[in-house]
């Protein structure tokens, strides 16, 4: 049955299907609607979590941390800065191999500050060791928390997860939303059992010194973790379609891109609006496709391949930047297509940031811009009265 | 465990929660009052640790320490990891499988970990937090630390041609966490052991945050001979620079009394940190500040 609510919401509900044992989180905007929810429903009886009102961001990770090395099912949510007071803690919960959730409503950065939406908070920590799955609309942010728990549990795997939701735009959304059935989702995750935690039963050390000789190693095999996440994320969406109906995960998400000439790539709720922009340049006989990236780490350099090879023109959209280098997916999938035999042009644009709107009109100018020219890092809708003549 | 209140009898290796072969230094005061703390404790334990000397010397891959289910995780953070283990026990009904304890360095505790340190005992955890107060940032060098005391001379505070050390005294850690409202707050040192694990004992029969400060030497830091750590301790115990004391619900309920006062220049003199108050000329005015000091301490908890 789908009820329109916000997505907040949406996703409050997701979590507490999850049946979490413990939450933890500290409030900051967009994400406060969340932690409040969840709050409310603990406060009613109707969610039995531990609920730890933390002093910081960076305690709120630290008690997920701590609960879920006990054994038990652990969420948080954060954002921009929050995420980033993190930083120390998300690293430590993926070296520990914790299969912990965050939600993050993506935010933009201080300074200066400024509580709208872009990707840099998730995409700067986006080397923590941490999958990070990307939601266009709340119906995917909702499902996609079920998902993050069954991906970061599988037993191979053992690594937190994130799911990113674009703040404002998708949080404070309200939408038409098919709501978790607590059966179904109970039949789709099972309670997490780990085989190693903290209990007196069997004690182990969690959290050892590790010199020279044996740090490598231990990186190493994250790197793999992560990497052998890819078909479990895949898994996890086909095992969600069986039971729900919906996909609504996986690495990526094609549309129209066989045949297609150019090829937008984006992350996020503005991947909507993109496939508007590729509505209406096929309307033009303009063969365009779009490739959702669903998955930002584990990378899905192959699947991203497999998409985009036969295209001639790749255009990137994305709301993060690496200042000093542009562009942090384009460059990224670039090198994708490093030694390959067919080589696409590809663009990339920077847009949104900190929350300025992205009309599709401004979509199709920078499509038309690179018709004939290769651009990079170039900013969308600059106004350039604020930054000086000349530019 | 009775034997390991006893003054004579030594406890069997092998009934210790903190076995041996650890890589702490000769004399470590602070690995010691961590074996002290885990048999007074007994078996029913889960520890978190600050990172610092105590974690690097126990818990070295692929060997540990540690006998009890034991985690590190970050320097800040082993009261909202110990938060999240006893809120994890709570939801998974294992609340009475394990006392938890926290630990951490002085460091940790005044300094970089004092927020989340707020942050449980607020809350209320049923959590024994434990700081190994060695009184500098040991594992690093012996750098200035919230708890370093008044003109001991580190190595980012050193005592230099127009310095006598660090210009201020220690952070007032438990009367910090008092005001916080918890149930159980004491002070103790490696230097009355029997007095140190009587209190870790009575600390876990109360529910709630509880607070425990022992004052640790440290050979390396202080610059003393590794066999004069006890005697150390004692002689700091005895001067009232390091009062002990119990506090329950903010009241001081007992305190140590000094039997016979030592004038502070006989724990100065045992340490390298303070060497220069006794050879630079004007080091005798910096004495009296630090005799006055301990005065202090003696007249505020009625050491005598």
């Amino acid at each position: 049955m789908k009820k329109v609510i916000e997505g907040s919401m949406a996703v409050a509900l997701a979590v507490k299907a999850c049946r979490p044992h413990v939450i933890s989180a500290y409030p900051i905007t967009p994400q406060t609607h969340i932690v409040e929810n969840l709050s409310q429903m603990v406060a009613d009886g109707e969610l039995k979590s531990e609920f730890v009102n933390v002093e910081s961001e960076f305690s709120a990770a630290s008690v997920i941390l701590g609960a879920s090395a006990t054994g038990a099912r652990a969420y948080s949510t954060t954002t921009a800065q929050g995420l980033l007071l993190m930083t120390e803690v998300l690293f430590n919960i993926a070296g520990l191999r914790l299969p912990v959730s965050l939600t993050c409503a993506n935010r933009a950065i201080s300074a200066p500050i400024n509580i709208w939406c872009d990707h840099q908070d998730a995409m700067t920590v986006r080397d923590s060791g941490w999958i990070q799955l990307y939601a266009e609309d709340c119906q995917e942010a909702a499902d996609m928390q079920l998902q993050a728990f069954k991906i970061g549990e599988n037993p191979e795997i053992m690594l937190p997860v994130m799911v990113n939701m674009d703040g404002f735009i998708l949080t404070h959304a309200f939408e038409p939303i098919e709501l978790l059935d607590q059966k179904m989702a109970d039949e789709y995750l099972p309670p997490y059992k780990p085989e190693i935690f903290l209990t007196t039963k069997n004690p182990v050390t969690f959290g050892i010194l590790a010199e020279p000789q044996y740090y490598a190693e231990s990186r190493y095999r994250l790197e793999e973790a992560i990497k052998a996440s890819k078909p479990v994320i895949e898994e996890a969406a086909s095992e969600f379609k069986r039971i729900f109906g919906r996909y609504s995960g996986g690495l990526v998400d094609k549309y129209k891109l066989d045949g297609a000439k150019t090829a937008l790539v984006g992350m996020g709720s503005v991947v909507g609006t993109m496939r508007e922009v590729v509505d209406e340049m096929n309307s033009h006989g303009q063969k365009s496709g779009l490739l959702k990236i669903r998955t930002y780490r584990p990378f899905p350099k192959e699947a991203i391949y497999d998409a985009l090879k036969d295209v001639d023109n790749i255009i990137v959209m994305e709301k993060a930047i690496s200042l000093g280098l542009g562009g942090i997916l384009l460059n990224e999938l670039k090198s994708i297509f490093q030694g390959k035999k067919k080589q696409p042009r590809i663009s990339g644009f920077i847009i949104g940031l900190g929350g300025r709107d992205i009309p599709t009109q401004s979509i199709i100018n920078a499509v038309k811009k690179v018709e004939s020219e290769t651009i990079e890092d170039e900013f969308i809708d600059l106004r350039t009265e604020l930054i000086g003549a000349g530019k | 465990m009775n034997e390991t209140t006893s003054t004579k009898k030594k406890e069997p290796i092998e009934e210790s929660q903190v076995a041996p072969g650890h890589r702490a230094c000769a004399g470590c005061g602070e690995l010691l009052a961590a074996r002290l703390v885990m048999n007074a404790a007994g078996k029913n334990v889960i520890a978190t640790c600050a990172t610092g000397c105590l974690e690097v010397v126990s818990s070295a891959y692929p060997q540990s320490a540690w006998k009890m289910p034991w985690i590190h995780s970050l320097f800040e953070n082993p009261t909202a990891v110990a938060s999240g283990v006893e809120a994890a026990l709570k939801a998974l009904g294992r609340e009475n499988e394990a006392n938890i304890i926290a630990q951490g360095g002085d460091g940790s505790t005044a300094d970089i970990g004092i927020g989340c340190l707020s942050g449980m005992l607020e809350r209320g955890h049923n959590v024994l937090y434990v700081c190994y107060d060695n009184e500098a940032y040991m594992n690093t060098g012996v750098q200035r630390s919230g708890l370093t005391p008044f003109e001991a001379s580190t190595t980012t505070a050193p005592s230099g041609k127009i310095s006598w050390g660090k210009t201020t005294d220690k952070k007032p850690m438990p009367e910090i966490a008092a005001a916080h409202g918890i149930p159980y707050v004491a002070t103790a040192s490696v230097g009355y052991y029997a007095d140190l694990q009587k209190k870790v004992k009575k600390a876990l029969t109360i529910k709630g945050p509880k607070y425990i400060q022992i004052h640790c030497p440290c050979p390396l830091g202080w610059i003393h001979d590794p066999a004069l750590t006890i005697k150390v301790a004692q002689v700091a115990v005895q001067t009232g620079l390091i009062p002990i004391f119990e506090m329950e619900n903010g009241v001081i309920t007992s305190v140590r009394k000094i039997v016979k006062k030592r004038p502070v220049e006989d724990y100065l003199k045992l340490q390298g940190r303070f060497r220069h108050l006794l050879k630079k000329s004007g080091g005798e005015d910096e004495v009296k500040r630090i005799q006055a000091i301990a005065d202090q301490n003696i007249e505020k908890y009625h050491l005598i």
